[in-house]
């Protein structure tokens, strides 16, 4: 038996490899992603928001929620890797210990590997497994801070953005765009202080947006309260399908495709144009040449 | 495009057993990390079957076991034959903590990698994880630290 036929009879070391090889990019990767098909059934949900919102927690609560009703869950969790060592300390299974031995779900965690612009491409090929091997929902947890919460809205079908009364003044969230991308908003830890401030103060952010005011959800998730709400209103949106996920389904292949595209063309350039640069570099750098006369020569061949 | 053979060593830090000290665990996580390890941490109190279910999931290269309740003789052993049950052959399974020498060389008679205990430098355990992991992957030497 091949690989992708192991995944799809539900062997769950074999996936684990499978991750690895797409998560890797590799030869063998991309060809079990054309083996098995990039799903396209799952409902992609990411959950994203500052650290210490209790993301994690409010995971392992869905998971439980979903597992009550036979549902088979996939987690991607994504922790920021360091841009010096490359290293990374994955710490977000610690909240899910509880489904670690559920044969159901599935939770891996992922390092960003220092993506430009945000996840690494193999986040988006783990997730494709995850929902060719039968899983649905597929949750992505990822920490919302600096660029990775906007892109997580592409990789994900609905985006959830968590909240907890005190974890930040809520005009940085604004700045940040993390209201933007929410399609749920979730004020978690809701019996602290706060709270009620919290939910007045997104109330009146989100009525200023021309689009439609995303609903805004109550959860303590280490009593699972709110829980079922929050699942409910996952739920309807999945159900409401095609026409709410089709456009957010063709943006992210567009994105995808584009990144593919931009640094398969970046490298091709910059092999053959590597000498050009550092002698242009050198002129900029004694200010000889102007950055932009210098970046016109680069790319005069590029034009003819 | 990245090779298999050059990917970051994927390391599982869990702390076996009923004590409830994971500083030992955390200073080894936080080392493995800032040597570009990609660390999985899953604290205190996990039994066998929880830590070869998430070395599964997770496909590390090691796991990292901290023990100091003086079970290592029934949990080491344990997790190996689990590792083993699973068809994870390959994963390499060292870890420390107070651990008398008769019992090291007991353990590591069974197939346990080596087991470290205090006054380890943070240098010779992350290099021993490199060189051990790489040796696994059928990588001759050890690509050059970052």
């Amino acid at each position: 038996m091949n690989l992708a036929e192991s995944i799809q009879q539900g062997d769950r070391r074999a996936l684990a490899r499978g991750l690895t090889l797409v998560e890797n990019e590799t030869p063998e990767g991309v060809a079990l992603l054309a083996a098995l098909g990039s799903g396209g059934t799952a409902h992609r949900i990411g959950i994203t928001g500052p650290p210490g919102a209790g993301k994690s927690t409010l995971v392992s609560a869905l998971i439980a929620a979903w597992r009550a009703t036979n549902a088979t869950v996939g987690v991607l969790a994504v922790d920021p890797s360091s841009p010096f060592t490359g290293g990374a300390l994955l710490g977000d299974r610690i909240r899910m210990l509880a489904h670690t031995a559920d044969e159901h779900v599935f939770i891996r965690s992922l390092a960003s590997r220092g993506a430009l612009g945000g996840l690494a491409a193999g986040v988006y090929n783990a997730a494709d497994l995850l929902d060719a091997a039968g899983f649905d929902p597929v949750l992505l947890e990822t920490v919302g801070v600096g660029q990775g919460e906007v892109e997580i809205c592409r990789a994900a079908d609905t985006t959830v953005v968590v909240l907890a009364p005190g974890s930040g003044d809520i005009v940085q969230g604004m700045k940040a765009g993390l209201l933007e991308i929410a399609d749920i908003l979730v004020i978690n830890q809701a019996d602290r202080e706060g709270a009620d401030a919290l939910e007045a103060a997104l109330q009146s952010a989100v009525e200023l947006r021309d689009a439609v005011a995303p609903p805004i959800v109550r959860t303590i998730a280490t009593r699972g309260e709110g829980v079922p709400e929050l699942r409910a209103l996952l739920d309807e949106r999945a159900a409401a399908g095609a026409e709410v996920l089709a456009a957010r389904r063709l943006e992210r292949a567009r994105a995808r495709l584009r990144a593919a595209a931009d640094r398969h063309r970046a490298e091709a350039f910059w092999t053959s144009h590597g000498e050009a640069l550092e002698t242009a570099a050198v002129e900029v750098a004694e200010g000889r040449l102007s950055a932009a006369a210098a970046v016109s020569r680069l790319l005069e061949d590029e034009r003819r | 495009m990245s090779t298999l053979d050059e990917r970051p060593i994927r390391v599982l830090v869990a702390k076996a057993g009923l004590d409830g000290h994971d500083r030992g665990a955390k200073v080894v996580a936080a080392a493995l990390r800032d040597a570009g390890f990609e660390v999985i941490y899953t604290g205190l109190r996990q039994t066998p079957e929880m830590i070869v279910a998430t070395a599964l999931q997770e496909d590390v290269d090691a796991v990292g076991l901290s023990l100091h309740s003086g079970a290592h003789m029934s949990l080491f052993p344990r997790v190996l034959e689990l590792l083993k049950a699973q068809g994870s052959d390959q994963v390499l399974l060292t870890g420390g903590g107070i651990i008398p020498e008769a019992d090291v060389e007991a353990l590591m008679a069974l197939g346990v990698g080596q087991l470290f205990g205090p006054g380890t430098t943070l240098a010779a355990l992350t290099d021993y994880i490199r060189d051990e992991v790489m040796a696994r992957r059928g990588v001759g030497s050890a690509p050059p630290h970052p």
